[in-house]
């Protein structure tokens, strides 16, 4: 039996009278790459949140790269990496900059971030764009920058939110793979997306409507389950159970 | 209808960067027309242009007998405008956005309540959240329904589908169809290939140019190359062996399947069997019709 990154039961949150995040309850496996699914409002993010330490459960328990979610979250926040859509990279700073920066955050010496930030510009093919301010970046490398950034310190888990969305169908191939390379180095890839396709990529996709995971299983058997041809039409099978008018 | 000219803009310092590289087309009354293309390809800047929020280069366009620079502020009476980024007033509530934008333009909730009704009635509920604490499929609800309640002529909407879920973008596109029903003209952007077919006519744009433009099944006739469809259980495996073999000129992940394009003398059996030599034993393939987002590949890996 694999290492579990993730191990949560009874996860909850509530906001007020509003529960957000409904008791969910799963496991990750180190190297697996885990689609995190669910119509806008269905509570991905407020998951995801507490997941990465910052958020903190009202009630169930788990730990995340081994870290206890509630006694241990500063610990979680050092030993993940995470990207999210908007604000994953300093639009003012260089692409050397910014690499700097997440280095020194994350605790490398000046020294390994040098060499490491030789290496990552040549595997990107981003030698360049080293002295390039990364808001004249277009958005797919940007992404492809934000992802080496978020695993620079090569974390056991990476939380991905939203990665692609608005990046065109190549730039959007090129990045998975950039995934999957991650994947085979043993790092965890927990990914939010709206593309249906996308889903397809993952190991084991689940599922929340209304913050529940109502669905969790590898995607051929999700479609085999639902007997649908194709992930989209799971998730709409799913989706239309969903009673919060917050779309 | 719209009609635009060889549009060319370029940003900074002595023209560096060209943003539009020369842009023709033109959109019939009451059509919906998509413009497809990677970040970075132009579309935001041409739609920047037509709202009259910034001046092309050279090249003239004119929508609906106005010129956007001429009759800048005639043309901002007729358009809808909705960018990509949410630009409504966070601190505002759903109501007060409303009818501030419906007060901008002189006319009330009331007067154009018809058009707006079947997306409005969905946040009508919660009309008295600030707009900031909206979730992201009511966000772009709110925002089409302020760029709607001034009774536009041609709607311009910068990738509206963005961040948001299968459903809702179904039901988006569902009411941009009854839109159309009312005689409204739309211009829009997406990065979902799958959009491209809801359109009656596509452009395909990258670098500031069109590629291609027709309607969503004239593109795809245009595609002449034989496509295949792989699938088999180790899918990565597979990918990584398809692009050492001669034979095969483009392979991508599409979903759960591969697709290839191939050259003309490779045959099916041929393929399976050089897979099966690999030790790909449950490998199934077919030959297949592209999709538009097969057509997108095919052109912008040229």
């Amino acid at each position: 039996m694999s290492k579990k990154v993730i191990e949560v039961s009874d996860l909850t949150k509530k906001f007020g009278s509003f529960t957000a995040v409904d008791h969910i309850s799963f496991n990750v496996e180190e190297g697996e790459i885990f689609g995190f699914l669910g119509a806008n409002g269905a509570g991905k993010t407020t998951a995801m949140q507490m997941l990465c330490g910052i958020s903190m459960p009202t009630a169930g328990e788990g730990t995340v790269a081994g870290y206890d979610i509630i006694r241990e979250n500063e610990l979680i926040k050092r030993n993940i990496g995470y990207m999210s859509q908007k604000f994953s990279l300093y639009e003012d700073l260089k692409v050397w900059e910014n690499i700097r920066l997440f280095g020194g955050i994350y605790g490398l010496s000046g020294k390994e971030i040098a060499l490491k930030t030789d290496i990552l510009l040549k595997k990107l093919d981003f030698e360049k764009e080293r002295n390039t301010l990364v808001k004249y970046l277009p958005l797919g490398w940007k992404q492809k920058l934000a992802f080496s950034v978020a695993i620079f310190h090569e974390p056991e888990i990476v939380f991905l939110d939203e990665p692609t969305g608005g990046v065109d169908p190549a730039m959007r191939r090129q990045f998975w793979e950039m995934i999957y390379d991650a994947s085979d180095r043993g790092i965890t890839v927990f990914v939010t997306t709206h593309y249906m396709d996308e889903a397809e990529y993952c190991n084991r996709v689940s599922i929340m409507v209304d913050g529940r995971i109502e669905a969790l299983d590898s995607p051929s058997e999700l479609r085999r389950q639902f007997k649908a041809e194709t992930m989209d039409e799971v998730f709409r099978k799913l989706a239309r159970k969903a009673e919060r008018g917050l779309k | 209808m719209i009609e635009v000219k060889d549009l060319h803009k370029s940003y900074g310092k002595s023209g560096k960067k060209n943003a539009l590289n020369g842009i023709s087309f033109t959109v019939e009354d009451g059509e919906i027309f998509g413009v497809i293309g990677p970040d970075g390809a132009g579309k935001s800047t041409l739609f920047r242009i037509l709202a009259s929020l910034i001046l092309p280069d050279s090249g003239s366009a004119i929508m609906n007998r106005y010129d956007i620079v001429k009759d800048y502020r005639k043309i901002r009476q007729i358009i809808g405008y909705m960018p990509g980024k949410f630009s409504l007033y966070q601190d505002l509530s759903v109501e007060e956005n409303l009818k501030f934008f419906a007060t901008l333009f002189g006319t009330t909730i009331e007067e154009n309540y018809h058009l707006i009704k079947d997306i409005y009635q969905q946040i009508e509920p919660f009309k008295n959240r600030r707009a900031g604490a909206l979730s992201g499929g009511m966000k772009q609800k709110l925002a089409l329904s302020c760029a709607l309640i001034h009774k536009p002529e041609i709607l311009i909407l910068d990738e509206p589908t963005t961040g948001v879920d299968p459903v809702s973008r179904k039901e988006f596109w569902d009411m941009l169809a009854r839109l159309k029903e009312q005689g409204i003209t739309i211009l829009l952007s997406t990065a979902y290939m799958d959009e491209a077919g809801r359109c009656d006519r596509i452009a395909l744009i990258r670098e500031g140019k069109f590629i291609a433009s027709d309607t969503p099944k004239g593109i795809i006739d245009k595609f002449t190359e034989s496509l295949w469809a792989v699938e088999g259980s180790r899918m990565s495996a597979i990918l990584h062996e398809l692009r050492n073999h001669e034979g095969i000129k483009r392979s991508f992940a599409f979903g759960d399947k591969i697709h290839i394009t191939v050259d003309d003398d490779l045959q099916i059996d041929e393929l399976k069997q050089y897979l099966l030599d690999k030790e790909f034993s449950d490998v199934k393939i077919a030959s297949i019709e592209p999709t538009v987002e097969d057509c997108f590949m095919a052109l912008t890996s040229k």
